[in-house]
């Protein structure tokens, strides 16, 4: 995107039919370090790649427990991101307190949309420069939602936002038709490939990895750093050897698919 | 009357005249119990003006979305208040068009809010509520006062019914009544609050609740009997000089 004389302010359409400051805030999203999100019937995984500014400084949080059947991954400002996910709370507990039930994820994500789309259309305000991946359990089951800086709202089976997610992507496209039907195990390590994916040679651990997880019976709660190590451990350990590991009975298709990247993870030993 | 702005002081946020003081025309009992399927629900079709039994066909029991149903004694105008704000309510949640809808203990839980609001501004709903329903198969029956008290409970009535007609369900309610064996047990019911309770007339509804829906009975009657033998000559024992 090049600068242009249509690109000042939020309210001034381009000739195109284009609002240019809304897509540079979705450019904003693209540029914060990678979140990705997956569902079966049953679980919402939420991964992200936790990038410092120093070896010296802790990480920034992204990713927040709204309630405890609703969770959110952010990429892109952080700052903008913690107001909505404080927004977000706030309606979960209101809704909770009249009604004594939770708030039906669905109906959240329309209000976090609609609050976006207002920043479009002031002169005032500016948009939003933060994606949220919003997980979620309802009524009618899991749901994995993507919320947009634009205002526009997504539903995803699996979903990958922020910089270098397209590799994410591209494998999360492969596999997203089993996951329907996947255990939290095998989403949880489908969710932990992906996360590698994204990282140039740098090793996957669980130092610069968050995951999330909220599911039927199970609370939105983050895993503690042991317990992602042991779960990194326990699949890249098999990813390894040729012939495959005891780890669980349906994990052997897994084994070849997930032996191509490795090849091309080994090529590329660049270390950031 | 003039109405001295600061003389009102913290008792009200409007004028007194716009306040519940007393209720003016009432409705009597609502009893409701769980059985198998569902929810059953009986309530007359009195509206009283005082000790007048002015109204004959009030209908005090009403649907409440796909699956609440909701009774109430006390303030016939207040009822139909509340009848007003659940429609909005329902509304509302209608027009989301998603796969959520809002089942009892949402409806319940609203209720409350709205009641014990309204008593902490000193202008209560003057009423007491009976909702009823089912979603998923899961049964739900609660109660909420005009002060805003809430519970939940297997089986429940309001006004005289709680004098008259729990301890009956307290002994003969168990849990998966048939439909027979529930519409029987509230007969029971509200024939000793028709008997016994002056401001029950002899018209009423039974209203059931299961995942299918919400049925109405249409009004009817319970058989009586007055052929007591002290009631054949009532004067017998009254004779005398003083």
């Amino acid at each position: 995107m090049f600068r242009n004389q249509y690109d000042t302010d939020v309210t001034t359409w381009s000739p195109a039919g284009r609002l240019f400051q809304v897509e540079y805030a979705m450019e904003a999203v693209k540029q914060g370090s990678a979140a990705i999100g997956l569902r079966s019937k049953t679980h919402v995984i939420l991964a992200c790649v936790n990038k410092a500014s120093s070896e010296l400084s802790s990480h920034q949080k992204k990713i927040f427990k709204v309630d405890d059947h609703i969770g959110v991954a952010i990429a892109g400002l952080t700052a903008d991101g913690r107001v909505l996910s404080r927004y977000m709370r706030n309606e979960c507990i209101n809704y909770n307190f009249t009604y004594e039930s939770p708030l039906p994820v669905g109906r959240l994500v329309v209000q976090l949309a609609d609050k976006a789309q207002v920043c479009t259309q002031r002169s005032w305000k500016r948009p939003y420069g933060v994606g949220l991946l919003v997980a979620g359990l309802d009524e009618s089951g899991a749901h994995l939602y993507y919320n947009c800086p634009s205002g526009n709202y997504f539903e995803y089976q699996a979903f990958a936002i922020g910089s270098r997610s397209q590799a994410a992507k591209t494998y999360l496209e492969r596999r997203f038709e089993n996951f329907m039907g996947s255990s939290r195990e095998d989403l949880i390590k489908d969710a932990l490939i992906s996360v590698r994916e994204t990282l140039q040679g740098e090793k996957l651990k669980s130092s610069i990895c968050t995951v999330a997880v909220v599911g039927v019976g199970e609370a939105f709660h983050i895993l503690d750093q042991e317990t992602v190590q042991q779960l990194i451990d326990s699949f890249e350990l098999v990813r390894e050897d040729e012939p495959p590991a005891p780890e669980a009975g349906d994990a052997v298709a897994d084994q070849s698919e997930a032996s191509a990247p490795v090849a091309e993870e080994g090529a590329a030993p660049m270390d950031i | 009357m003039e109405q001295k702005p600061f003389s009102r002081g913290l008792l009200s946020s409007e004028a007194d005249s716009q306040r519940t003081l007393y209720p003016y025309v009432t409705g009597t009992s609502v009893v409701a119990l769980k059985y198998k399927d569902g929810i059953l629900m009986a309530a007359d079709m009195g509206g009283s003006y005082g000790s007048t039994l002015r109204y004959k066909t009030v209908e005090r029991m009403k649907s409440i979305g796909k699956h609440s149903l909701l009774g109430a004694s006390g303030e016939l105008s207040d009822f139909q208040e509340i009848l007003r704000y659940l429609d909005e309510l329902i509304l509302y949640d209608n027009m989301w068009d998603d796969g959520n809808s809002l089942g009892p203990k949402e409806v319940h839980s609203y209720l409350t809010r709205v009641m014990y609001n309204r008593r902490n501004k000193f202008n209560p709903l003057w009423n007491s509520l009976v909702l009823g329903g089912v979603k998923n198969g899961q049964k739900y029956l609660g109660m909420v006062s005009m002060i805003g008290v809430n519970f939940e409970d297997d089986h429940v009535a309001t006004g005289f019914g709680n004098h008259l007609a729990r301890p009956i369900l307290r002994e003969e309610w168990h849990e998966n009544l048939s439909f027979e064996d529930g519409v029987k047990l509230l007969e029971k019911c509200m024939r000793v609050l028709l008997y016994r309770d002056r401001s029950a007339v002899n018209k009423l509804q039974i209203a059931k609740i299961t995942d299918e829906g919400v049925t109405v009975s249409q009004p009817y009657s319970l058989k009586t009997f007055w052929g007591f033998s002290a009631f054949s000559n009532p004067t017998a024992g009254a004779e005398g000089s003083w």
